[in-house]
């Protein structure tokens, strides 16, 4: 991995982590004195630096790169990505699986503060979104980048200072909710030190794009790109105005949203819809946009739906964030505008599912007979299925029944699951390959049971909780002759106990898949079988070289 | 490549951009996309001119339809209990005995105490009112407080040992913590206490230590237990000698009971609950109890 950084930047990286070693030591010390919990946090920064330096160093005396690396891309990033993506899988998806067993048998959390539901429930959360999906992301996006600008990227390290930097932000955030550091914004819960240095990080993300970008040798730069860039620019600008905060101390973890009442709610809800849009949606359309042609080795069905898709998508879903906040103290006009605009998304995310089916026309053939183009295929069906239930569950008297109940983490999880989680896997099995130069995946066959786990897993998860949502929706307004509501809250509890069990067997069975996932990718890794030059995936890069910087 | 190629198998025309080997169709929008983009913009002003919309300044479009959701839910809420008045109206005017008798009303008693009872009560009492340790079985007759029905509605309003300044106030003290018996004194009591309601238990226990507990509990627990430890209301005590227990009745359980001293706790639920609500849940209570002796 050092061996591919110039010795320039093998001293800029033991700098940086010097620095950053300093500080955890600062950060451990005085947070220390006053036992405040981010004492622990400074410790996890030291060790954390001090490990990656021990790395560098390790391979600090390892020839230096010649000229001839400018002739190729460079994937080591995107190879490490995917694989601590695949990791992150496995912790988000077990604790998730654990919390839905928690649901189901309340008393299993050994009486220990950080194992309640509580403290858990964001592990979950923030380890699949962030950490697998994240991880994905910035792996497939530094892939796509090169490729679709036929260009390498700048330099080395700016890759390896987002992939590492960005993980460090997961640790933080994660390690933090066990220890009870929590902003207690929903997916924004990391303390105002964790959100500084995800600034950082993103800012150079963006920067390196655009630098890829700008050395690009086509004419035209392609749709999963603006795709990516959407995704980065924008959850730059909802991460910085959702969690500006005011630290209670610069010792300490704790820190004060600079707003308040309904202000907080609405501006959380446009952070937490726009992160479903531009985290979840528009990065995760990029690999569609990518990987799907290129497995399925077919043009986009049409470049125009592409432009329509793109555009819509980005400019309603920026209204939308309201519609999570109906029949609440936010003024009824906020309301309306958030409904609407969310109906009106349904044409553009449809527009985009439907281009990726019509793309399909010619290799439907291929995705009878490749799991890996079938994951994709599956999930731009479940992107479908999720946009257009998600514009429904907007509509203010369904959400009257849908809200607050199961019926939502159905919806979730139905886009989580179907959408988000198949079509990575699906880009990974296609990515794997190319980028360690293996001929195919060690076994199809896995690949083949992780498709079919991961869509019964999804199924029985989904319409588990789309049973129980409608159910506890239709208990809690259910009225008796005498007048009132005929059921309490315990008894809507209790009808869902079935569910919840349910739920968790689907949950079960698609971190089986995710197990499977990895066992395949190890061995594909493990198992030399390079394929000819010839036979590359790549279009070679322009004769011309870029001088080196 | 030539802008002018053509895809063979959708007969359609290609963009000419190329990325690392992936095309573009130059394919048209259908028209369908069209006609539902402007459909889903058209239901779009449609609540727009209908419903409050959209800001201008310090106000905002009201709606042709004038509806407002706080005026709504007000509203809601006020024909709500105009409807449930015919029958809370009774309620709240009629005696308890009275109440009891009308079949109709109780009919209405059940269904909404179940809710009451369900959302407030059930955490610590139990979805059947049946209790658990440290909580009482509140069907069973056997009352800490007493079981007419303006105690318990009393104890329901003020609460146990609650923050109420009407709270019922009760205390089994610590005697053991507190040193005003030694170990022994515990052991012959508790052993004693356990021949109250269950003979058998204390066979193998010498006569000796019995006849020392039955002085004990005269000395140190009968003011509040009573001398046969039959329980006293007043004190909130309960009756040792029946079998029912709210601690547990084992002789390990009792000696901690004896040792630590328990101290029940109940919030008061006025003016949390309306008085209507306390009389709905006490009607409730004793209904759930059995028919009135
Ligand atoms: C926080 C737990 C808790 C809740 C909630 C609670 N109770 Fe209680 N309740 C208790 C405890 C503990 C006692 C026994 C206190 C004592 O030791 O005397 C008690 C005692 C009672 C008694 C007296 C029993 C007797 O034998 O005299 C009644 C009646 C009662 N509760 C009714 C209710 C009703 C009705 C509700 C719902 C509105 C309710 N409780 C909610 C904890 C609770
Ligand atoms: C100041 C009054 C008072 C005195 C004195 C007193 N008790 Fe109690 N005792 C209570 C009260 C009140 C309770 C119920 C506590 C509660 O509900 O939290 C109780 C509960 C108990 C229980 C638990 C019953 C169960 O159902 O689990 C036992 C056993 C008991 N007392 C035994 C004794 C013995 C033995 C003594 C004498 C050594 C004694 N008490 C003295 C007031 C008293």
């Amino acid at each position: 991995m050092v061996s591919g950084l110039t010795i320039g930047e093998r001293q800029g990286a033991i700098v940086i982590l010097v620095l950053l070693a300093v500080i955890g030591t600062i950060m451990a010390a005085a947070a220390g004195r006053t036992g405040d919990p981010m004492s622990v946090h400074g410790f996890i920064v030291l060790l954390f630096s001090l490990a990656v330096l021990a790395v560098v160093f390790w391979g600090y005396y390892t020839p230096a790169p010649d000229e001839g690396r400018l002739k190729s891309y460079y994937d080591d990033p995107s190879k490490a990505g995917i694989i601590i993506a695949m990791i992150w899988a496995v912790i988000g998806m077990f604790v998730g699986d654990w919390v839905a067993w928690l649901l189901a048998y309340p008393d299993l959390t050994f009486d220990a503060a950080w194992s309640s539901f509580g403290r858990l429930r964001p592990v979950h959360t923030t380890g699949v979104i962030f950490g697998f999906g994240g991880n994905a992301l910035i792996a497939t996006s530094f892939h796509v980048m090169q490729r679709t600008s036929r260009a390498r990227m700048p330099d080395q390290l700016s890759p390896w200072f987002v992939l590492v930097g960005y993980n460090l932000f997961c640790i933080l955030a994660v390690s933090g909710y066990l220890l009870g550091i929590t902003q207690s914004r929903e997916y924004a819960e990391p303390e105002w030190y964790a959100d500084i240095w995800l600034v950082i990080v993103w800012v150079t993300y963006l920067v390196l794009y655009l630098r890829t970008l700008a050395r690009r040798k086509e004419p035209h730069i392609y749709v999963a790109n603006w795709y990516y860039l959407a995704f980065i620019l924008v959850v730059a600008m909802l991460h910085i105005v959702n969690n500006l905060a005011v630290p209670v101390s610069y010792a300490g973890a704790k820190s004060y949203s600079l707003f308040s009442g309904v202000q907080d709610a609405m501006t959380e809800w446009w952070y937490g819809h726009n992160a479903v849009a531009f985290f979840l949606t528009a990065g995760f359309l990029a690999m569609l946009y990518y990987y799907l042609p290129k497995r399925a080795e077919r043009p986009i069905y049409s470049y125009r739906m592409s432009i329509v898709g793109f555009w819509g998508i980005t400019f309603f879903y920026m209204w939308a964030g309201s519609h999570h906040l109906h029949y609440t103290a936010l003024p009824q006009w906020v309301q309306t505008l958030g409904m609407s605009f969310s109906a009106m998304l349904l044409i553009p995310s449809w527009i985009a599912a439907a281009n990726a089916l019509l793309t399909l026309n010619g290799a439907w053939h291929k995705v009878r007979d490749d799991a890996t183009l079938r994951f994709m295929m599956m999930a731009a069906v479940f992107y479908g299925l999720t946009t257009f239930e998600g514009s429904f569950m907007a509509i203010r008297p369904v959400n009257s029944l849908s809200h607050y109940t199961d019926w939502t983490i159905g919806h979730v999880h139905a886009g989580a699951l179907g959408w988000v989680a198949l079509i990575t896997f699906g880009s990974i099995y296609a990515l794997v390959p190319w980028l360690w130069k293996r001929e195919r995946m060690y076994s199809l066959k896995l690949v083949e049971a992780h498709f079919w786990l991961a869509l019964a897993g999804t199924l029985v998860y989904v319409f588990a909780m789309w049973n129980s949502g409608v159910i506890q929706g239709l208990m809690w307004r259910t009225y008796n002759e005498s007048g009132t509501l005929a059921y309490s809250f315990v008894d809507s509890m209790i009808a869902m106990h079935p569910y919840y069990i349910t739920r968790a067997i689907g949950g079960l069975l698609f971190l089986a898949g995710a197990l499977i996932g990895c066992y395949n990718i190890w061995m594909t890794i493990r198992r030399p079988a390079p394929v000819a030059e010839s036979a590359r995936w790549d279009a070679p890069l322009p004769a011309a070289l870029q001088p080196a910087e | 490549m030539s802008v002018n190629e053509r895809d063979p198998h959708t007969g359609h025309m290609l963009t000419g951009h190329e990325w690392n080997g992936i095309k573009e169709l130059n394919t048209p929008v259908p028209k369908p996309v069209w006609i539902f983009l402007i459909a889903a913009f058209l239901f779009s002003v449609a609540c727009w001119i209908l419903l409050p919309a959209w800001p201008l300044g310090s106000t905002y479009t009201k709606g042709l339809l004038g509806t407002d959701q706080r005026d709504v839910v007000t509203e809601q809420v006020h024909n709500a209990a105009m409807a449930r008045s015919v029958w809370t109206g009774k309620i709240a005017a009629m005696d308890y005995a009275a109440i009891r008798r009308d079949q109709a009303l109780m009919t209405m008693v059940r269904q909404d105490g179940h809710r009451l009872f369900g959302d407030n009560c059930a955490a610590c009492h139990g979805i059947n009112a049946m209790g658990g340790k440290g909580y009482p079985n509140l069907i069973d007759r056997d009352w800490l407080w007493g079981g007419d029905a303006e105690t318990v509605a009393q104890t329901i309003r003020a609460g146990i040992n609650s923050s109420d300044e009407n709270t019922r106030v009760s205390q089994m003290p610590s005697f053991g913590r507190d040193g005003m018996l030694d170990g022994k004194a515990i052991f012959a009591v508790s052993q004693y206490v356990l021949s109250l309601s269950n003979p058998g238990a204390v066979k193998g226990t010498p006569a000796e230590t019995l006849r020392t507990g039955a002085k004990v509990f005269a000395d140190n627990c009968a003011a509040c237990h009573g001398p046969k430890g039959l329980g006293d209301h007043a004190m909130g005590a309960p009756n040792l000698t029946d079998n029912i227990w709210l601690y547990g009745g084992d002789a390990q359980t009792i000696y901690t009971t004896i040792y630590d001293g328990r101290h029940g706790e109940m919030p008061a639920w006025s003016p949390r609950l309306s008085a209507t609500d306390i009389k709905i849940l006490t009607l409730y209570v004793l209904d759930r109890g059995g028919p009135p002796q």
